[in-house]
């Protein structure tokens, strides 16, 4: 026998397949690595690639001395760093979130923002803000997140089978009303600018994030967005629908109401450090399916990846566009996601 | 491996859709479900597999209370191929059937291992769909979605497999590919239940018929035994004559316009 040729042309399909998974896994954490360096050097202040990695390895205790000036040095590691690294960390999140709740309703127009999570998170973080919790307002935007999932959800049912417009109509009435509370509470107890207040929550912003934020965002991506991507299999079986997922051992009950909630967690986590940023959690996973493919365990991380990248060239549009003024980066999402979202309506006609 | 299924009941918003439903099946035979709209057949299959909450139903299965058993086990010994179910998903035919190792693998198992690439290339290879491992699911005519679902209950490797009217919707040519695939799976010892709606189809190919009528069992045996015009007039209301298949011997239904 011949040895087979050691070249691609020796690669059986599925192999061929994870060689290319690698590629793109590979070349995006290099992208966002890239994007992250370069959205640092962005900005009023003159500061260059090298001078972020000088002061990333001084502050890491790999260069003694660091070359920067104080000035510069801070406006690195306090200000910009932190803003993109949490800006990263939000978009993998909700890319994560979209990606799971479109495979688990079977809706291919299912996001945190459109089902409303977002808006219900935002009423929970602005009530123990209001209430001088602070430290609570991850866990008032998490019971926010999932009282709206479970209102949605609930509608959407009570119309019958939950298809993918009553979701979305379901979702509009919980995030029509959890705004307005959002809006009335601020606009109640407010003592400065409240409209500022309420359209940074309403449209998400990550202006003023500290390394709070970002380890926050940070956490809550580890603790919930890598156990979700490690399970992410079992969402393949959900392809076919409730029936076929359980004839293949799946407790779809239990899997369905475990990861939704998972969900609502990392949603509410983000929520508290952003406000409701839309379209994230719907675009990413439809742009990453169009060359990955719908295998969950591919698409999960891709579409991490490219969320990160995606909310961390938003946001540097969002504070550098109309500098000194900052746009709140859902406008820019949201003009970037809402035509996306024509789109994804135009592609989906049978399934809405 | 035989199966038996004793008093399997539903009532659901107090109506009855399956009353104490009992019948026993070798292996090794292709049976066949029959009975006219909303008979409860798909509902029977769903509760043989345990995947109806609401049902009671004792099945015994290899000897074993069936649903005693955790849920993956089950998985492992039982496959069901629903009624003509597509997707909109942008899944591969190869990525269709590998669902089928979802019980044998667990979900915290990080990618496929060879040993089930080879058992789903063997199984697409069985039902004549190797040639579109790599094409998209939702592209493929209805006989093909049906035949990938069939190597996709395969992969599962199990020893019973129910289908729900797998030649629905299927022209003549790949009903016969669709009943060809299930006779050589019956012969290599599986046990095998397909819910039918063509009484013809259903006459020529099985060996055992299982007749339901609102819920009730009330027919069983070879088709010659269960096919009549008496069986014909009670339980679908129609007059036919009952003739001899010209090449087979099997009992054939001749009807007019009524």
């Amino acid at each position: 026998m011949v040895a087979a040729p050691l070249g691609l042309s020796a690669l059986t399909p599925a192999a061929l397949r994870r060689l290319r998974m690698r590629a793109w896994l590979l070349g995006l954490s290099a992208l966002l690595v890239a994007s992250i360096i370069v959205a640092v050097t962005i900005g009023p202040a003159d500061i260059g690639a090298g001078d972020v990695w000088a002061v990333i390895g001084h502050k890491l205790g790999l260069l003694s001395r660091s070359p920067v000036s104080i000035l510069h040095e801070g406006i690195v590691w306090e200000l910009r760093l932190p803003r993109v690294l949490a800006a990263a960390a939000v978009g993998a999140g909700l890319a994560i979130c979209g990606a799971t709740m479109q495979a688990l309703t079977r809706n291919p127009l299912a996001d945190p923002y459109l089902l409303g999570l977002s808006s219900g998170a935002s009423v929970g973080a602005v009530a123990m803000m209001l209430v001088g919790a602070t430290v609570l307002l991850p866990v008032g935007a998490f019971l926010g997140a999932l009282a709206a999932m479970a209102m949605t959800l609930g509608l959407a049912r009570s119309l019958g089978a939950i298809t993918a417009s009553r979701a979305i109509l379901a979702g509009l009435a919980v995030s029509a009303l959890a705004s307005a509370l959002t809006s009335f509470l601020i606009f109640w107890t407010a003592t400065g600018d409240s409209y500022r207040e309420i359209l940074s929550w309403l449209m998400g912003s990550l202006a003023g994030s500290r390394w709070s934020d970002a380890t926050l965002a940070l956490v809550a991506f580890a603790v919930v967005g890598v156990p979700l991507m490690a399970s992410s299999r079992i969402l393949d079986g959900f392809v076919f629908g409730d029936t076929a997922a359980r004839a293949l051992g799946i407790d779809v009950a239990k899997t369905r109401w475990l990861m939704l909630g998972a969900t609502a967690l990392l949603t509410g986590v983000l929520v508290a450090i952003s406000g409701a940023i839309g379209f994230v959690g719907l675009i990413l996973p439809h742009a990453v399916r169009l060359v990955a493919g719908g295998r969950h365990q591919h698409l999960l991380p891709l579409a991490a990846l490219a969320g990160a990248i995606f909310m961390v060239w938003t946001d540097t549009a969002a504070r550098t566009l109309f500098d000194p003024r900052e746009l709140p980066v859902g406008i820019v999402t949201a003009m970037i996601g809402a035509p996306a979202f024509f789109l994804i309506l135009l592609h989906n006609r049978r399934a809405t | 491996m035989s199966l038996s299924i004793a008093h399997a009941s539903l009532v659901i918003e107090g109506r009855a859709i399956l009353a104490d439903v009992g019948f026993a099946l070798a292996p090794g035979k292709l049976n066949a479900l029959i009975g006219p709209n909303g008979a409860g057949k798909s509902t029977l299959l769903r509760v043989i597999l345990g995947l109806e909450p609401a049902a009671r139903a004792h099945v015994t299965f290899a000897g074993e209370d069936f649903h005693a058993l955790p849920r993956r086990t089950r998985a492992q010994m039982a496959a069901l191929v629903e009624q003509s179910n597509s997707t909109d998903q942008p899944i591969d035919v190869h990525d269709v059937v590998m669902l089928g190792r979802l019980p044998h693998q667990g979900v915290w198992s990080a990618d496929t291992q060879d040993a089930d690439e080879t058992i789903v290339a063997r199984a697409l290879e069985r039902v004549g769909m190797s040639k579109f491992a790599h094409r998209r699911f939702s592209t493929l005519s209805g006989g093909e979605q049906q035949r990938v679902h069939i190597a996709r209950a395969l992969a599962q490797q199990p020893k019973l497999i129910l289908l729900d009217e797998p030649t629905n919707h299927l022209d003549i040519a790949a009903q016969i590919a669709v009943m060809n695939i299930l006779r050589s799976l019956a012969e290599e010892g599986l046990t095998i239940l397909v819910t039918m709606h063509d009484l013809n189809l259903t006459a020529a190919w099985f060996d055992h018929i299982v007749a339901l009528d609102r819920g009730r069992v009330v027919a069983e045996g070879e088709p010659a035994a269960v096919i009549d015009s008496g069986f014909l007039a009670d339980v679908y209301g129609v007059a036919a004559t009952i003739i001899a298949n010209p090449t087979s011997g099997r009992p054939m239904i001749a009807y007019g316009p009524q």
